[in-house]
């Protein structure tokens, strides 16, 4: 076991990729000789060169773009895309062209390329970097979405995604980068595609991903006391998504509740929250909850952004109201 | 008291000087809030060095002209007259601020004064411009709209786009690119292959020149020929070459710079050298520095302005994500307990 952040475990996982294979290639604004704005590619540039660590001029679309034609002719491109909220300058290249031409060619070739990028509040960052956009993503057919939310899946989630055929958006979580954890990076991984029981009990279940899982396990701590004992669903990766892991659960408790950092509004948890209604109806005692982000944008005051996405107390006080 | 819009009357090189130093003085604070654990997050862009560009084109507008910012837009607002009262207030995300505590740095605005607003996207507030060009020729009312925008921002294909249209169509627009030679830590020669950035522009048919950001003098000159000619429908490009004194946000030491040649930019100095000037045409330094105290005085006052604001109220949150007519949105928590109580 090594003590180690998510932001060395995502940096180590890019350094063994690359050395394993020659064709990985990162780009990206600042991923080079500033050591990526977010410190994850810090030196990997004095390790693998400047033709495999590719500082790129302040142009989103033709970063994206280039990376899927370097994935179409034989490289594995990593980009970076420095907030998930310039992802809108990238969505013509991430949701027409990576996404599509496997289909829309017939599946003569694929896009094998992940966009490495990370969201969330937690930094006064204001409206423009701030934001949880997963739902962008998950609402496009053919591009896979990972959102670690430990620092052992911010290795294994990044090393899968680098042989994942298909183009692969991976989003971190910039108030993760710190988060310190004994990890194990020989021991066998869970498969991609698999979610995980973080907590298991009967009381009711709250299936979540990236940040939330820790305020997730922060919340149901709380209810333990209290006497409440509820399961904690990591998704790890929101496409594919792994329903078969949710499904007993619920079905056993019987109360489900669904959180996200995001808007609530036709974000992740309005899809997992149909999901469940759809499929564990009979078992459900209640309408399935969910804990989201406020439906507004967020603010540059630290008062009001924290306001505005959920908590270990607005989740445990969800729960609460939820068994009483 | 700086009358709210320095225009083309006010230019002579003492107001110029005095914009200046109000520019610089107000930066160093906001660099003194963050330190004293007062600022809203660390995404702080001081605009030092860079004065001249702000100074020299807002002395060019006139009242009804509008315009945008990049990140690095304070100097540029102040210039154009703003309180600097509230603006620190907006930078310590206080309900006193311009925009009540929601945008901070890197969003402020004030329609009244044409501030269209400061964008934290690279290249986000430039096609805007080519938008209150069409405003100000479909109501002939004679504004200039202005696209502040640093380097970086010629790697966005969307300058290219507004730069067509606005030539197209004889906007009254201009694009001033402030070329302080970096985006963050990549030093605009690693990151752009032509970096005769105007030669971009004249290829779109603008009128277009690069200006040496050291002479504040020159830049307003250059800014009034083109500022002047947008007006009658020559829409323009200006490029003010200068150098970021220090990193690229607040926190930010430019470890990837070298110090040689940091020592040397920083040589390219707009205050000191309008100073410099302003000693060699008769003025003495004693009537310098009292102004310089006068000013940073004014400035200091904006710290204690600012820690002595309150924080917004929470449930202003909700508040102008629609028209003040429309609903607000239902909170998270008033939603559950809807849904929950039906159960
Ligand atoms: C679309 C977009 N890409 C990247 C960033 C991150 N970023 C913020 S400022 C900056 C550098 C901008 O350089 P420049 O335009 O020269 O302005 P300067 O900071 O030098 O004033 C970068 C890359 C961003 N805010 N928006
Ligand atoms: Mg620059």
């Amino acid at each position: 076991m090594v003590e180690m952040t998510y932001r060395e475990a995502l940096r180590q996982a890019l350094a063994d990729a690359m050395t394993e294979n020659p064709d990985i290639i990162l780009l990206g604004e600042e991923v080079g000789r500033y050591g990526g704005a977010y410190g994850v590619t810090r030196d990997l540039i004095k390790e693998f060169g400047a033709h495999r660590v590719i500082d790129t001029p302040i142009s989103e679309a033709a970063i994206v773009g280039a990376a899927v034609g370097a994935a179409m002719t034989g490289l594995r491109p990593v980009a970076e895309l420095m907030y998930v909220d310039f992802i809108g300058m990238t969505m013509d290249q991430l949701a027409n062209q990576a996404a599509k031409i496997r289909y829309m060619f017939g599946g003569q070739i694929g896009v094998p390329m992940v966009l490495r990028t990370q969201g969330g509040t937690g930094r006064s960052a204001g409206a423009q970097h701030s934001q949880s956009l997963e739902a962008y993503v998950m609402h496009t057919p053919g591009l896979r979405l990972a959102m670690p939310a430990t620092v052992a899946d911010a290795y294994h989630l990044l090393r899968q995604a680098m042989t994942c055929p298909d183009p692969v958006v991976f989003i971190e979580h910039k108030a993760l980068y710190t988060m310190k954890e004994d990890v194990d990076l020989a021991a066998e991984p869970l498969p991609w595609g698999k979610a995980a029981v973080r907590r298991a009990g009967d009381d009711l279940v709250i299936v979540t991903y990236s940040r939330q899982v820790h305020h997730a396990m922060a919340a149901a701590a709380t209810l333990a006391a209290q006497g409440i004992e509820a399961t904690v669903i990591d998704l790890r990766t929101l496409n594919p998504l792994d329903f078969d892991t949710i499904r007993p659960f619920v079905e056993r408790a019987g109360r489900a509740m669904v959180v996200s950092e995001g808007v609530m509004t036709a974000g992740v948890g309005a899809e997992l929250s149909a999901r469940i209604t759809e499929e564990c109806f009979d078992f459900l005692h209640d309408p399935v909850v969910r804990v989201a982000g406020e439906d507004i944008p967020i603010s540059v005051s630290p008062a009001l952004e924290a306001g505005s996405v959920p908590g270990p107390a607005l989740i445990a006080e969800t729960a609460l109201r939820m068994l009483a | 008291m700086t009358p709210p819009f320095p225009t083309g009357s006010n230019s002579d090189l003492g107001r110029l000087y005095r914009t200046m130093r109000r520019v610089r003085s107000f930066e160093e604070r906001v660099g003194e809030l963050f330190v004293r654990g007062q600022s809203a997050g660390s995404m702080l862009h001081l605009s030092i060095g860079e004065e001249s560009a702000a100074v020299g084109v807002c002395a060019a507008m006139k009242p009804q002209d509008t315009f945008t910012t990049h990140h690095r837009g304070h100097g540029i607002f102040l210039a154009r007259g703003a309180d600097p009262n509230r603006m620190m207030a907006e930078i310590g995300g206080k309900e006193a601020g311009y925009c009540h505590g929601k945008g901070g740095s890197m969003h402020i605005a004030d329609m009244g004064l044409g501030h269209l607003g400061a964008n934290a996207i690279v290249g986000g507030g430039i096609p805007a411009v080519v938008g209150a060009g069409l405003s100000a020729r479909h109501k002939g009312n004679g504004a200039v709209s202005v696209a502040f925008f640093g380097d970086g921002a010629t790697g966005q294909g969307i300058l290219y786009e507004s730069m067509n249209m606005a030539a197209l169509w004889k906007l009254p627009v201009l694009f001033c690119c402030i070329n302080n030679q970096y985006g963050m830590g990549t030093r605009i020669d690693n990151a752009t292959a032509n970096t005769a950035l105007h030669e971009r522009a004249l290829a779109f048919g603008l009128a277009a020149e690069t200006v040496d950001g050291l002479d504040v003098e020159a830049v307003a000159e250059a800014a009034r020929r083109l500022v002047d000619g947008a007006r009658a429908g020559r829409p323009a490009f200006l490029a003010v070459d200068c150098y970021r004194f220090f990193g690229h946000a607040r926190k930010d030491k430019s470890p990837y710079r070298d110090p040689a040649e940091e020592d040397e930019g920083r040589m390219k100095d707009p205050v000191a050298h309008a100073r410099a000037r302003l000693i060699d045409t008769g003025m003495t330094a004693a009537a310098l520095d009292a102004m310089d105290g006068e000013i940073d005085a004014e400035m200091d006052a904006t710290i204690d302005f600012t820690i002595a604001q309150t924080e917004p109220p929470l449930a202003s949150m909700f508040r102008d994500v629609y028209a003040p007519t429309e609903p607000e949105p239902e909170p998270v928590r008033a939603r559950i307990a809807r849904v929950l109580a039906r159960t």
